[in-house]
């Protein structure tokens, strides 16, 4: 088994384009290695990102928030502004796992992994998140809802890597929220997952907004019906209600060791509900 | 396929090891370094019996490749007790009888330390939650927050 | 109550009941202390296991030759490799096993049995090498119908997992084998008559999934065998002298020539009370003529080693109008996992033990089906029935407007009570934690909407057995302690204080050891919450040779008749005119001069250790479910339990502690999850949900002291009750926060949101 841990976007894709075998893009490796030791994956290339400064920072770009694929949500949380700005992708990247895999978990490895339980991937959804690949063909964007096709399927072509995101620029009085639903407190894959992000105006009318659910459908899904039902209302109990049948009606899970059919639609309603009422909490301050 | 040369610092002294890719920093740590405090719960990240410091951050070393650590700054358990005087933290978990097996502790204290060094005034919830990635089955984790939160007031008084 | 005379030091200090430090902390908190997998020898191989895929299937051949061929393999073993054994029954830890099922659990014979069974293993130079190895060995397997659920498997056309188990306990003894082992049976009394009497009847069933004990550390067995047969054998296990009893058996043996140390365990809980990779270390180790190492990955953990028993459990109660018992029936179905041996013989007694009850009858059923074999796991089977028998004692209650403390206490077991398993109790201390809860701040409380709160009682019975320690007085008059049970939560910290108490030396200058097998003699294991029980026990029988010893050594220095000298306070004290004459000697006096004295100092305890004291214990605790996702979250806990004497009250904390958050998990989130093709869906602690810290609040205690008249100290087991109450308190309160009565554990969101929204009640 290969490592190799270029230090440039170019050598990446090179050795990306170049391999002949099983390859793999390792940035916080808290799914990767969990998959080789559990037999899963034996990759004969593994290519650690981590030394590519364009995977590790981030910066204000136009207005908006450049995010590398390697930045650990760790460091998300930790970073002054972000959290004020995107509270919402902030908190989701770190419900992944615990404080220990949250030092370690990335936003492009949660992505790349190509689970549609991943937790941070619904609020990039809801966020609007663009994300940008290099790949031998050079760079292109890509919005994250079209990255993940299906469980462990990606829309990236051989030699393509995630780069970075970016999170764009908004009016003021806009926030968002995250939330899941696991039975325990901490440490469990999503059973559900809602990201909202939206913006409200000075009389408190949803003037814009973007509802994700993940774990819900074999990809994370972009419900703009959700959206729909709360703009131009302040998401009074009609609207909330007219939310909760759109996120229902959106979902197509299955019953799996996490949770039924059933539980999943009913409890998409809920969180959707739920995370829009903080999203708009937070906008109003914002 | 060539095993890898790394050179890293762990608790302070330099250390040289080769290591093939597959191996995680853990299993350098217990079978090639001899250090074996650090103890394999899980190998998937879920229990935290593996945590050490990378850098200054709070891991779980089973997630972390051998060869993803040269010119790093690796701390374990071995290195919290400062020659013969133990580490506050440390000592807390002794007077509190924080501990019934012990297997978990070493990854506790690594981790307990992790949480003092950024806040020194956490609340019972935060404790609760910083170290929910800290599996224990004997003691019903009760012992081991008021072992942290003492050690946090002890050390808030210098 | 307890005799006390002679357990103090010269200066009328006591280390029994305080908080000292355990002598083996230090290395605890350092990573110093060596648990199982931290044990290594020079040359040693790296051993791994190659398990069925199928949970039910023929082994029709097995060809190790491409393995065997492997550069850097040293040795391969199958089922060639280890003699069959005649059905024997033993006892292991509180349930009974037989020979002829452990070689065949160790490794399969015939059949797979249960994903995960072990078909071959392989010693090789590296981890890289053995798995590779394992990929080559080609075994031929018929797959065969399985069949999982307990219900299931005794209906009469369900697939047999063994020809030759013809129900035992059943009159007259069938002729066609089954999947039910053991009909077993408690009876007092005429329930029908007691049925007749009641005013209020109820009955409900109940089903538990298996739950595994959850130790954070995998098995692990390093062995070394030399060429004259001489075995030594390190592994992380609660009761080394039965692991060598196996090995020994197994492997045809001699048991001198076996040489055992139990490493530090990273915790048990019964699960670690029988053999895995022990026998397959020694068989491979024997083979390749090099040490051999073998540690278990966490899916191993859970596919291949005994989680305890799902069962279904149907119950009956009947009381008068004011509340009192007067007749209880229950029938129990427990899964024993691929060969016999559940605990429902221990569920079929702790049912009612708690309660004072003219007719009582239980029957239970032991069922074979294609999981893994089950293991002890703290206070086997008794969780399970009294979870269903709490749960129809709370519904009493509530139907009869009484208050479910009061029903309790009118009902409860107390001294003179003949359990209707058959013993009489002595002194016990029900009433006085019942009493002790009614009396907390916690119990008082008002709670709000969508939170509810419940209490139960439990009970288990505990055990002594047999038990060998050494006591040496060093030359310079520290002690060396030598005990056989392995320490898995703080065992030495109580024996030292133990000693220390005894001959009368600082806490400090005791130090403990777990012994390995050749150091002494025999010991059961650590299980039944016996270790503290027994072991202070043998000590003090050590500590009175010692006291004795003394004394004669005195009077020969003092020229003195045995009448003129006793012992007293630590040190042996001249009486009478004695007195003005020579001074009090201490045992550090005794130790400068023991060569003149006669030689070394030491005592030895050896003993069956009787009169284990049962444990009861009641717990309370408050919840608060979201009625619009069914999640549940514990705002508080209170265990009150007996011990009658603490001789280390922190660690009888912990252990009520860790017990309840035990409980918790399986009450609300822990469970085997099987697909409909017979293999486990969570084998690992992402999906196998045991509580996390900010699951759980802290876990308020009371330690009751009813002592144990049978004990020097009054001492009671205290390790298993403490999983006995939380799944009836807990469903108990979750009826209390809802008004539904979940009789399927675990109460997982999915089946409470469920349960809340076909009631219109998913509304916040």
């Amino acid at each position: 088994m290969r490592y190799e841990a270029p230090d440039s976007l170019e050598g990446a894709v090179a050795l990306l384009a170049g391999a002949q075998g099983e390859t793999r893009v390792l940035a916080g490796g808290t799914d990767l290695l969990v998959q080789m030791r559990a037999d899963v994956l034996d990759p004969d290339l593994i290519v650690d990102i981590k030394k590519i400064k364009e995977t590790r920072s981030i910066t204000e770009e136009r207005g908006g928030w450049r995010i590398g694929a390697a930045v650990t949500g760790a460091e998300l949380k930790e970073h002054p502004r972000l959290k004020q700005a995107w509270p919402g992708v902030v908190e989701a990247a770190n419900l992944i796992g615990s404080t220990q895999v949250q030092g370690r978990a990335t936003l492009g490895g949660n992505l790349c992994n190509g689970s549609p339980a991943a937790d941070s991937v619904p609020a990039l959804i809801a966020a609007g998140a663009v994300a940008t690949l290099a790949g031998p063909r050079g760079k292109r964007d890509l919005p994250v809802e079209d990255v993940m096709l299906g469980p462990r399927q990606l829309a990236l072509q051989k030699g393509e890597m995630v780069a970075s995101f970016l999170l764009p620029t908004r009016p003021a009085r806009s926030s968002d929220a995250y939330l899941r639903f696991i039975p325990r407190t901490e440490m469990d894959i999503a059973v559900v997952g809602a990201g909202v992000s939206l913006t409200v105006d000075g009389a408190g009318i949803v003037t814009a907004a973007r509802v994700s659910l993940g774990a819900v459908a074999p990809r994370v899904l972009l419900v703009s019906e959700a959206a729909q039902a709360i703009v131009g209302s302040r998401l009074d109990a009609a609207a909330q209600e007219r939310l909760e049948a759109a996120a229902r009606a959106a979902c197509r899970p299955i019953d799996d060791k996490r949770g039924t059919i059933e539980f999943r639609i009913q409890v998409a309603g809920v969180l959707a509900r739920r995370a829009a009422l903080i999203a708009l909490d937070r906008a109003r301050s914002n | 396929m060539a095993k890898h040369h790394i050179e890293a610092t762990v608790n302070g002294d330099a250390v040289e090891f080769l290591c093939e890719t597959e191996e995680t920093l853990l299993d350098v740590l217990r079978d090639t370094l001899s250090l074996t405090g650090s103890k394999e719960g899980c190998s998937s990240g879920d229990c935290g019996a593996c945590s050490v410091m990378l850098d200054g951050r709070l891991v779980c070393s089973c997630l972390v490749l051998g060869c993803e650590v040269g010119g790093r700054k690796i701390d374990t358990i071995e290195g919290l007790a400062k020659g013969e005087t133990l580490h506050p933290l440390q000592k807390e978990f002794l007077q509190h009888a924080a501990l019934q097996c012990g297997i978990c502790t070493p990854g506790f204290l690594v981790a307990g330390k992790a949480l003092l060094e950024r806040n020194l005034n956490p609340t019972e919830t935060e404790v609760r939650y910083w170290l929910a990635g800290n599996l224990c089955r004997c003691t019903g984790y009760d012992k081991i927050v008021s072992a942290v939160m003492d050690t946090a007031a002890a050390m808030r008084k210098g | 109550m307890a005799e006390t005379n002679g357990h103090s030091q010269a200066n009328g200090q006591h280390y029994v009941g305080t908080r000292t430090i355990r002598p083996d902390g230090v290395d605890k908190v350092t990573g110093r202390a060596r648990f199982g997998a931290d044990f290594n020898l020079p040359g040693q191989l790296i051993g791994r296991v190659l398990r069925s895929p199928h949970p039910h299937a023929r082994i029709v051949s097995i060809d190790t030759s491409k393995a065997e061929a492997l550069p850097g393999v040293k040795a391969v073993v199958t089922r060639a490799d280890f003699a069959d054994q005649p059905s024997e029954f033993i006892p292991a830890g509180e349930m009974m096993m037989n020979y002829k099922d452990v070689v065949r659990n160790v490794m399969a014979r015939e059949k797979a049995l249960y994903e995960g069974h072990p078909v071959a293993a392989v010693a090789a130079t590296s981890v890289a090498i053995a798995r590779r190895a394992l990929k080559l060995i080609d075994v031929k397997y018929e797959v065969l119908p399985h069949v999982i659920d307990v219900v299931e498997a005794m209906r009469p056309d369900a697939p047999l997992l063994h020809d030759d188990l013809f129900t035992v306990g059943v009159e007259p003894r069938p002729d066609k084998p089954s999947n039910i082992a053991k009909r077993v049976e408690i009876k007092l009394g005429d329930v029908e008559a007691g049925f007749k009497k009641a005013d209020l009847v109820i009955e409900r069933e109940f089903k538990t999934a298996p739950v595994h004990q959850g130790y954070i550390e995998p098995h692990a067995a390093l062995a070394t065998v030399s060429e004259d047969g001489s075995t030594e054998l390190w592994t992380t296990t609660q009761g080394h002298f039965i692991v060598r009893a196996h090995c020994a058996r197994l492997l045809g043996l001699d048991i001198g020539r076996v040489r055992v140390t139990a490493t530090e365990i990273g915790g048990g809980f019964g699960g670690k009370t029988v053999v895995y990779l022990e026998p397959l270390a020694i068989a491979l180790s024997k083979k390749a003529k090099r040490p051999v190492k073998m540690v278990m990955s966490r899916e191993e953990v859970f596919k291949a080693s005994g989680p305890t028993s799902g069962a279904t459990v149907r119950v009956k109660m009947g009381a008068t109008r004011d509340g009192k018992f007067v007749a209880a029936a229950a029938e129990l179905k427990y899964q024993a996992g691929a060969f016999q041996g559940s605990p429902v013989q221990p569920g079929v007694m702790c049912a009612y033990a708690p309660y004072d009850i003219e007719n009582v009858h239980v029957i239970g059923y032991d069922v074979v089906s294609n999981r893994p074999k089950v293991a002890a796991y703290r206070a086997p089977g008794a969780p399970i029935s009294e979870y269903a028998v709490e749960s129809v004692v709370d519904e009493i209650a509530k139907k009869l407007g009484l208050d479910p403390i009061e029903l309790r206490m009118m009902n409860a077991a107390h001294e003179g009570t003949k359990a209707a398993y058959g013993p009489k109790f002595g002194p016990i201390g029900l009433e006085e934690t019942l009493n002790s809860i009614k009396k907390t701040e916690h119990w008082n409380t008002p709670l709000r909407k969508w939170q509810g709160r419940g209490v139960a009682s439990g009970f288990w019975f505990n055990i002594g057995g047999e038990t060998s320690v050494s006591l040496t007085v060093n030359e310079d008059g520290t002690i060396s302690l030598v005990a056989g049970t392995p320490d898995i939560g703080g065992l030495r910290a109580s024996l030292a204080a133990v000693v220390a108490d005894e001959l009368g030396v600082p806490y400090d200058k005791v130090r403990p050891i777990i012994g390995d097998t050749g150091s002494l003699g025999f010991n059961f294991l650590t299980g039944g919450s016996r270790s503290t029980f027994s072991g202070s026990m043998a000590i003090v029988e050590a500590a009175k040779q010692i006291k004795a010893d003394l004394c004669a050594r005195a009077c020969k220095l003092w020229e003195a008749k045995p009448d003129q000298v006793e012992w007293k306070d630590g040190a042996v004290r001249p009486l009478g005119a004695l007195a003005e004459k020579v001074k009090p000697m201490t045992v550090v006096d005794f130790a400068k001069v023991a060569g003149k004295t006669g030689g070394p100092i030491g005592g030895v305890g050896r003993i069956n250790a009787q009169g284990a004291g049962p444990s009861f214990g009641t717990h309370l605790v408050d919840l608060e479910v979201d009625p619009e996702t069914g999640r549940t979250t514990i705002l508080r806990y209170t265990v009150a339990q007996d011990a009658g004497k603490a001789l280390h009250p922190a660690y009888v904390e912990g252990q009520y502690q860790g017990g309840a958050v035990q409980g918790i998990g399986w009450a609300l989130n822990e469970e085997y999850i099987y697909g409909s093709d017979g293999k486990l869906q969570n084998a690992g602690f992402l999906d196998y949900r045991m509580p996390v810290a900010s699951d759980v609040p802290m876990i308020d205690t009371i330690l009751v002291e009813v002592g144990n008249p049978k004990h020097p100290y009054g001492v009671r087991g205290v390790g298993e009750t403490p999983i006995v109450p939380p799944l009836g308190a807990i469903a108990n309160a979750m009826e209390n926060a809802t008004g539904i009565r979940f009789t399927e554990l675990p109460m997982s969101p999915p089946k409470v949101l469920k349960a809340l929204t076909e009631k219109g009640l998913n509304k916040a």
